[in-house]
Formats: C-alpha cells, structure tokens, sequence
C-alpha cells in the first residue's frame, strides 16, 4: 500500500488537485448552460483517445484481434471527440442568436 | 522513461485548455470561445501523441495507416452526425457520444487484457475497473439515448432494485477473483463485462424520459473516470486530467441539474419507480 503511493504519489496529487478543480471551475454555472457544459465535459473526456491511439500504434502486425478492437476503439474515440465539440459549438451558436434577438 | 519534452508540453497545453474550457463554458459569454480553445487542445494532443509518443523501450507507434483511416472515419461521421441532427434531439446525440467513449475505454482494457499475459496486480485492477465503468457507461448511455428517441418505453422490473444490487454484487465478486489472481481464465474477465453491461441497461431502464438529461450527466462523468483510468495504465497526465475533470464536474453538474428541478439525486435515481409524467418539476433545462 505505502509502496503503491510512494509509487505514483504524482499521479494521485494530480487526482486530488483536479477532483477540486473540476468542481470549483463550473460551481456558478447558470442553468441555461447546464446542457452545452454536459455536452462540452462529454467531449473533454474523449481524451480517452489517446488511449486507443497508443494501444492501436502499439499492436503487432499480425494480431489482428487487437488491430481490429484498436481500429474500433479510436473510431468511437473520435466520434466522441468530434461529434462532442461540434454538437456542442451547435448549441452555443443557438444560444447566441436567441441572446442578440 | 524517453518522454519527449514537447510530448509533455502538449500534454501539459492540452490541461490547461480542458481547464479553461470548463471555466469558459460555465459564462455564457466565453462558452463557444471555451468549446473551441479546448477542441484545440484536444487536436494538439492526438496529434503529438501519434507522432512524439515513446513506449519503455524507445519505440515510437506504428500501423499509421490503420490510425489515420480511424481518424478520417471518426471525424466524417461524427461531424456529419453531430451537423444533420435537429436541435432538439441535441441530448440523445450528447448520450450517442458519450456512449461511444465509453465503448472506447472499454476496448482499451480488453485489448490490454489480452495482450499482457502476466500483468501486474496494479495494472490488473486498473484495466477491470476501466473496463467496467467503460461498459456502464456505454450500455447506459445506449438504453438512455434509446428512451430519448422513443425506441425503448420506460420500463419497471418487479424487484428491479434487487437484481442490480445482485449484479453489482457479481461484478465485484469476480473482479476480486481475477484481480487477486484466483483465476486466470478469460472467461470470468468478459462473465465480468457483459454483467456490467446489463448492470448498465438496468440502471438506467427504470428512469422516467424526463429525467434523461440528469443521468446522461452522471454517465458522462462516468465515461470521465473510465477516461482517467486509462491516463493511470498509459502514465498520461493529460488523460488523467481531463478524464477526472470531467468526473468531478460532471457530478456536480448532475446535481445542479437535479436542482433546478427541484429533485435530489436519490430521488431521480431511487423515486422514479413507474416513471410518473410530469415528474420533472419546471425550471428544467
């Protein structure tokens, strides 16, 4: 156990820090918001692709099961990153043009 | 470690654009500037990672075709996606791709579970439990983008709160086993995925259409700490950062959200038995 925190101590300050960060950053959101920032945290946490990236640039040529699940997982990686700002950018161009009118 | 010193100043980029991004997103001002300043970090970080990136032993990544292919896939359909859909299915979308990152974490851990033979009790416990917040994530956000566009009615099991706490019990039952390398058979490892699955599905099966948007929030926070799991296996600040940014402010945007329609969190998870219509109060969004 004190192995395991000697071990990673930086990553889990890192956790720590941001688990904070991550609630006092958007605490006075308003409620008009509330569904653009879900849409826009939704595509924050398509950094999981990077994951796949390197699982999938690390497969060996000849294992196909893992190229293919690798192939598949940064394709759903990029949807989720892509679809996720541009979904969000659409929200937030309604939300200005109802604000102007 | 050979870690390129600009690979980290990306990484490094790419948090504090998620951070600002949040920041901006929460004023309606700033928030589409805070959308694209976090897409921008989010680009510098793919792409620094596909060609900077070392492993222990100094090899850089391969199979450039089958990532660039992926990409170029993702990114057509997601935008056509994303610019066809009407403005107001815009949360079955944010639900469709939420679920598609979950599936995402999911399938790291598979192929990292099949691809280590000896792992690790540490690297163990963080695949399965990548793994299963992965698969609620993505079974739940499936059913709840479901319900969204009318293709699954709200549905109450007799006992329902029973079966998920049995099934919650098994997942944890057999992750203790594999994790404490009792067994070493495969087959537990996917008997463990598909319970997380159903637990996923039933979870959110019983959840009236109107309070929707309130779990699409919870399992986008999920999908987050399925991310920051993935930034532990792969030792990458910028997964770790945002994957848990997006956690804790998910779940407190879960709350809000509860809030301005006037319920507790409880209340929409545990009281919407028969899913009543109307239930949600006005002020919602």
């Amino acid at each position: 156990m004190l192995a395991f925190f000697n071990s990673n101590y930086h990553l889990i300050t890192i956790v720590i820090l941001s688990i904070f960060l991550g609630i006092e950053v958007i605490s006075r959101v308003p409620a008009v918001l509330h569904t653009p920032l879900m849409s826009g945290a939704n595509a924050i946490h398509g950094v999981v692709i990077i994951g796949a990236i390197i699982v999938m640039g690390e497969a060996h040529e000849g294992d196909i099961l893992s190229l293919v699940l690798g192939f598949l997982a940064v394709v759903l990686g990029t949807l989720n990153v892509v679809g996720g700002f541009v979904v969000t950018d659409r929200m937030l161009e309604m939300f200005g043009k109802k604000k102007k009118k | 470690m050979s870690t390129n010193p600009f690979l980290l100043l990306s990484y490094l980029i790419g948090s504090i654009t998620f951070i600002m991004g949040l920041k901006m997103l929460s004023h309606p001002e700033t928030a589409r500037k805070g959308n694209m300043i976090a897409a921008v970090g989010m680009t510098l970080s793919i792409f620094t990672t596909i060609f900077l990136y070392k492993n222990h032993n100094g090899e850089g990544l391969h199979n450039y075709v089958w990532i660039f292919a992926a990409l170029v896939i993702g990114t057509v359909v997601g935008t056509m996606a994303a610019k066809k859909v009407q403005m107001t299915s815009m949360p079955e979308m944010v639900s469709l791709f939420n679920g598609m990152g979950g599936a995402c974490a999911m399938l790291i851990s598979l192929i990292e579970y099949n691809s280590d033979l000896q792992p690790a009790a540490g690297k163990l416990i963080i695949i399965v439990l990548g793994m299963i917040i992965g698969t609620v994530s993505f079974a739940g956000s499936m059913v709840a983008w479901g319900k969204l566009n009318g293709r699954i009615k709200d549905r109450t099991i007799p006992g329902g709160q029973v079966i998920n706490f049995a099934i919650f019990g098994a997942v944890i039952f057999l992750s203790a086993m594999v994790v404490g390398g009792y067994t070493g058979n495969h087959a537990v490892f996917y008997a463990i995925l598909g319970f997380a699955a159903l637990y996923g599905i039933l979870f959110v099966m019983p959840i009236g259409g109107a309070d929707m948007p309130v779990v699409i929030s919870l399992l986008n926070s999920f999908t987050g700490v399925a991310a920051a799991f993935g930034g532990f296996l792969y030792n990458n600040p910028v997964m770790l950062t945002g994957g848990i940014l997006v956690g804790s402010a998910g779940t407190i945007l879960t709350i809000l959200m509860c809030k301005a329609m006037n319920r507790s969190l409880m209340n929409v998870l545990i009281g919407s038995f028969g899913a009543k219509p109307g239930a949600a109060g006005p002020g919602g969004n």
